[in-house]
């Protein structure tokens, strides 16, 4: 019967359902022997690496590259319409330090590091489709063995950086209830209200809190994808890949917007970050807070000075609220 | 045109593990690196099953869609092959591959990834055909000799086929249909020599 109709060997169940219990273990990525020695050498298939494959090439490259263009774009227009955020009264030309030494040079540190970090790490995602065509094949392949190298080996001192940036500026950082307010008056960019502020506004905090979070997971997926030796399963390093890259491009998107406040969006800036030292016009309308914290310090004496600061600026704060 | 394929008969693979060492041997493949490997499953009971794996040169081969530096290529043979002079080891196209083929020697501190290394179909690379640096890098090129990968070709059992895929997979159906009208009349003694697979070697 079977010699006429072939096809009624598929009926034989009996015959199929070893070879098909098989092959459901086989795709199901189920562990047996093999005598190559190894991580994963005895799975036949691993079948998440189509859909790491999906998630990288889809969603993270994809959509990555849209949410970067649509940044750029709104940055662009938000200069068009809403141009400089300018003093608006005269400089004092009184100047007042705002970062000491050790935080200007902190701070430029883990720039360069992120910068050189960003441009390697998009070379790897979007180069294929950008930079490949334009310089050709192999002088873009020796640049991305270099930037490879340097990625791998920058990232670790970029977290440095962020450790040491927590630690000195984590005072500073806390929210507080006026930040309520800064944001509810969306800093100070929309309209011309002037919304107080200690010495670090609400953005402020929101940058250096994505920074922090952000950060640590790109640090903590990024050193385990710098070690491919410590025997990790393909699925760890998958799913490390695709934090890595979300978290990155978070902080991408966030480092363009703070580059862009702190050098041609707003007057006075830049210059706070590179010599130290503002002018008190500018820490007036940008931190009052801080400012009167400073004033008050100054003329009380030395050694009561630590307790007052951040008592003043919470009480001023305070009255501030109940006055909204 | 061929499209070169593997196709490993599960019921007729013993695990001898000879593919493996061939190919080692073939392409004096660098220490540490396994081009092939044969994975048994259910090992040790009833239903033990094994399959020789190595890369599978897809169609449409995930390896080649996610390297940052697009080295992947398919030979009009249909053989999915690498330019390593292009591949900066990043490790990615061994995170896609299903089958575990993208292997990569050490090179350097921290476990840094060196050139990708797979199996090439026994085809070469990009380098010229039988020249030494196409030797060194990719390891034999068989196929320009007129001849299949070595790891079928010395399978004692031919459980490992490979070739054209048309004619090797028409030459699988037949043998395992051959094999199940063996198993399912089997007291059909007129039919002369028959085809065996392990199943029904040890199916009592």
């Amino acid at each position: 019967m079977f010699r006429l109709f072939p096809f009624l060997l598929l009926l034989s169940t009996e015959a199929l359902a070893d070879e098909r219990t098989f092959w459901r273990q086989a795709r199901e990525g189920v562990e047996g022997y093999s005598a190559v020695v190894g991580v994963e050498t005895n799975k036949l298939i691993q079948a998440t690496g189509s859909q790491w494959l999906y998630i990288r090439n889809e969603l993270i490259a994809g959509t990555g590259a849209w949410v970067l263009a649509l940044t750029v774009f709104a940055l662009a227009c938000f200069y068009l319409i809403r141009g400089k955020v300018c003093l608006t009264e005269p400089r004092s030309g009184e100047m007042i330090e705002r970062w000491n030494k050790k935080e200007r040079w902190l701070h430029f540190y883990t720039a360069t590091l992120f910068i050189i970090l960003a441009i390697t790490g998009l070379s790897l995602l979007f180069g294929r489709s950008l930079i490949i065509d334009w310089v050709g094949h192999e002088a873009f392949a020796n640049y991305a063995e270099y930037a490879k190298i340097i990625h791998n080996y920058a990232g670790p001192l970029f977290s440095v950086g962020l450790v040491l940036m927590g630690l000195i500026w984590f005072e500073d950082n806390k929210f507080r209830k006026i930040d309520g307010l800064w944001f509810r008056q969306l800093g100070g960019f929309i309209g011309n209200k002037h919304p107080s502020a200690g010495r670090m506004n609400g953005g402020e905090k929101a940058w250096f809190w994505l920074l922090m979070t952000a950060g640590f997971l790109v640090t903590v997926t990024g050193l385990n994808l710098d070690f491919p030796n410590l025997e990790q399963y393909r699925l760890v390093m998958q799913i490390s890949h695709i934090i890595h890259s979300v978290a990155a491009l978070l902080l991408i998107v966030g480092a363009l917007a703070h580059i862009y406040i702190g050098t041609i969006g707003t007057e006075g800036a830049l210059e706070g970050m590179i010599t130290g030292k503002v002018d008190k016009t500018w820490a007036k309308q940008h931190h009052d807070l801080w400012l009167e914290t400073l004033e008050k310090q100054s003329s009380t004496t030395c050694g009561e000075r630590k307790h007052t600061t951040e008592s003043i600026s919470q009480n001023k704060s305070e009255t501030l609220l109940k006055k909204s | 045109m061929a499209r070169m394929k593997f196709i490993c008969d599960d019921d007729r693979c013993i695990e001898c593990d000879a593919c493996i060492t061939a190919c080692k041997n073939e392409n004096e493949v660098p220490w540490g690196v396994n081009r092939r490997r044969v994975v048994t499953l259910n090992d040790g009971k009833a239903d033990e099953t094994s399959i020789s794996v190595a890369c599978m040169h897809c169609s449409d081969a995930p390896c080649a869609q996610v390297c940052p530096v697009n080295c992947f290529y398919t030979t009009e043979d249909g053989v999915v092959l690498h330019d390593k002079d292009l591949c900066i080891g990043c490790g990615y196209c061994f995170y896609a591959c299903p089958f575990g083929a993208p292997q990569f020697p050490q090179d350097g501190a921290f476990g840094n990834r060196g050139k990708m290394d797979k199996c090439t179909f026994c085809a070469g690379g990009p380098e010229e055909d039988f020249s030494e640096a196409e030797f060194e890098k990719y390891g034999r090129n068989r196929l320009a000799e007129g001849k299949l990968p070595l790891c079928a070709e010395m399978c004692s059992t031919k459980a490992l086929l490979a070739g054209d895929g048309d004619v090797i997979s028409k030459l699988f159906s037949q043998r395992a249909v051959e094999r199940q009208l063996n198993q399912e009349e089997s007291d059909n003694s007129a039919s002369g020599p028959k085809l065996w697979g392990w199943k029904t070697a040890y199916k009592e």
